[in-house]
């Protein structure tokens, strides 16, 4: 690659970071949307609670202008590319957690996402990490919820074991 | 009653054997996640936040401080023997430490810090009892305005003053100022940004913020980074102890680091690092082996590790104060007090002193236990750096689950520390700083909160905001403290573009 490649890639517009101008923009636009339903309440000190959502939306405003400009630029550091599949696997492992939580307890769905989580370091086989994932998670039930007093949802395990004391 | 002899009454208070044991369990945790390379002292005191619900506020206040001091001293050992530092102030470290341990000389690195440590940690938390109570009586003449301006102040230092970004730093803390605008709005009772989601109504809670964007940002960031991460540890080879010639260097050097480093925790100015970016650079002036920096100048080790220690103990000063934190662990003690409803600031110190002056002296018994933590067992916490990464991250998000789901087991709160941890790992992959969200979540309420109480006194006469010269001076400070960095930034840039082009000739 010649030299004057590497300017070009340098000045060329950043277009993630663009993006993330836009999602500024639309994070004010929000909130002086959600804040128009707001009374007044304003009274004699005149400051309101409208008034401090309308100052941060007017500040995310200005700084999604400068991102924009510095993204056009190409002023953002410099990224490798990274990955897709570790993240998907340790959104997938969280997302099933949250979903599973209430209907399957809380040993069965942490340790499933336990397992996503060293799959997405690249270890598995999943029949040996999910077992150890629900293990692992069963152990910190019995000592967060029973001895600490932490309320952890319960699922058929934890059941089990509750029926047995 | 003078310093002096509130501090023997805090120390009363810290040898009770329970306080004790929650000190030893703190710095113990605070070590362990120090070590730790993904994990350092911000997610760990969030992590235990729920936990201690149901704890005693001294207790659980003194093993949060002891995670912070032990977090501090931790770090510097992944940084002398792997070269990935275990939290941001421990970067420095990383130059010369790790270059000694290839060089053989990792005892003396490892030593050199954990007592450069102790004598800042020492140092400090005598400094930080003796100007506490002047701070206290200054802040007693505080009105709202005051608070305010002060606020503006931190959220300036924090986010923008230091760090490579003006840009960047505030995007942050605004980020962190909207998620404080969820909620219900104390004095009117109004909801805002809830979208009539229940949940959404509480506000969003610093723990859970905090542990989306340290823990499940950093494991996205880890995981997803190509090219694998594994270092090789540098064995410890030979003696711990140092030798006469590196006392003769090392002690200056650690009374350096403190009296740089405590001043800059102690000001509104944010983070440890940027004590011990100054500090490697005086000792790099200073020492009279110039030519050993770059290949293991047992200095360069000393002076910015205390500095580190020396800050961490400063950063106290304005939380117990003035209720403002300058870090994200900080910020994260401060949702710890109000977790007991207690509120950091001057009244503190009259309507709790045994809290706050046991808290104190309990420092001070840390330290020497973090002392012995830290140098005849050091072997021990060099063979948690050989846990594999799949199991340490794995294990990191299972205790990061059950802390949000023993806080408020729904299945919004999950939702929550997903999405953030997603925010999380944008904000890291584009390079913005990450304690200026925290901040910016618990900070700017508090902020909005004194500057409608300031404006409700003065019937809504703006001029009230710089009504005394206390609020006009700490306002111009804020206006400096942007302005400053951005235009000498600007110039930065300039040279080294300029310096771009002259090499590319």
């Amino acid at each position: 690659m010649s030299r004057d490649n590497e300017v070009e890639i340098r000045r060329r517009p950043d277009k993630a970071a663009l993006v993330i101008a836009v999602i500024l923009a639309g994070v004010a636009a929000l909130i002086l949307w959600d804040t128009r339903h707001i009374g007044g309440a304003a009274s004699y000190a005149r400051i309101g609670p409208a008034a401090f959502p309308y100052a941060i939306a007017g500040g995310l405003l200005v700084l999604a202008v400068a991102t924009a400009i510095t993204a056009w630029r190409g002023g953002f550091p410099k990224r490798e590319a990274d990955n897709i599949a570790p993240i998907i696997w340790i959104v997938g492992g969280l997302a099933a957690q949250m979903l599973l939580l209430k209907i399957a307890g809380f040993s069965i769905a942490t340790g499933l996402m336990f397992a996503a989580i060293a799959r997405s370091f690249g270890r598995g086989p999943l029949w040996m990490t999910v077992p150890l994932g629900i293990v692992l998670s069963f152990a910190a039930w019995l000592f967060f919820a029973k001895i600490l007093q932490l309320s952890l949802p319960s699922g058929p395990p934890e059941r089990f074991i509750q029926q047995l004391f | 009653m003078d310093t002096f002899s509130l501090l023997l009454q805090g120390l009363g208070v810290a040898v009770e054997p329970s306080n004790l044991l929650f000190a030893l369990v703190g710095v113990t945790l605070g070590t362990a996640v120090g070590v730790l390379p993904g994990i350092g002292p911000a997610l760990t005191v969030a992590l235990l936040l729920p936990v201690t619900f149901k704890l005693d506020p001294a207790g659980s206040l003194i093993m949060f401080a002891g995670i912070y001091y032990g977090g501090m001293y931790g770090g510097s050992t992944t940084s002398i023997l792997l070269n990935t530092p275990g939290e941001s102030a421990s970067i420095v470290t990383a130059l010369e430490g790790n270059k000694m341990a290839r060089a053989g000389r990792g005892g003396p690195a490892l030593a050199t810090a954990a007592i450069g440590s102790f004598v800042a940690g020492l140092i400090a938390t005598i400094a930080l009892a003796c100007i506490a109570p002047w701070v206290v009586k200054f802040a007693l003449s505080f009105g709202p305005a005051e608070y305010f301006a002060l606020m503006v102040l931190a959220f300036v230092t924090v986010s923008a003053a230091f760090g490579d970004s003006t840009l960047r730093g505030l995007t942050a803390l605004f980020i962190g100022l909207t998620l404080g605008l969820i909620g219900i709005d104390l004095q009117t009772g109004q909801a805002r940004l809830a979208f009539g989601i229940p949940d959404l109504l509480d506000g969003v809670e610093v723990t859970t913020l905090a542990v989306a964007l340290f823990a499940v940002g950093e494991t996205l960031s880890v995981a997803a980074a190509k090219g694998d991460g594994n270092e090789a540890i540098e064995p410890v080879k030979g003696s711990v102890w140092m030798n006469r010639e590196d006392w003769k260097r090392s002690w200056m050097s650690w009374l350096r680091g403190t009296v740089i480093g405590f001043p800059i925790g102690a000001m509104p100015a944010g983070g440890a690092e940027i004590g011990t970016f100054l500090s490697y650079a005086t000792e790099k002036r200073f020492s009279k082996h110039k030519e050993e920096f770059g290949s293991g100048a047992i200095e360069g080790v000393a002076g910015p590790e205390a500095a580190n220690n020396a800050s961490a103990a400063g950063t106290l000063v304005p939380l117990l104060t003035l209720g403002l934190p300058t870090t994200a662990t900080a910020a994260i003690m401060l949702a710890g007090f109000q977790q007991y409803g207690l509120q950091p600031g001057p009244l503190l110190f009259t309507s709790n002193p045994e809290l706050v002056w046991g808290l104190i002296a309990s420092l001070l018994v840390a330290n020497f236990m973090l002392l012995i933590l830290n140098l005849p067992m050091i072997g021990l916490w060099v063979k948690l750096l050989s846990i594999p990464r799949h199991w340490l991250y794995a294990g990191i998000l299972l205790f990061a689950t059950l802390g949000t789901i023993g806080a408020n087991p729904s299945v919004v709160e999950l939702g929550l520390l997903l999405a953030f941890g997603l925010l999380g790992y944008v904000l890291r992959r584009f390079g913005y700083p990450i304690a200026p969200v925290v901040v910016g979540l618990i900070l700017g309420p508090l902020a909005e909160q004194q500057l409608r109480r300031a404006l409700a006194i003065s019937q809504g006469d703006l001029t009230v905001l710089v009504h005394s010269p206390i609020s006009i001076t700490l306002l111009a400070l804020a206006a400096l403290a942007l302005v400053v960095p951005l235009i000498m930034r600007m110039r930065g840039k300039g040279e080294v573009l300029s310096q771009v082009a002259a090499s590319e000739d």
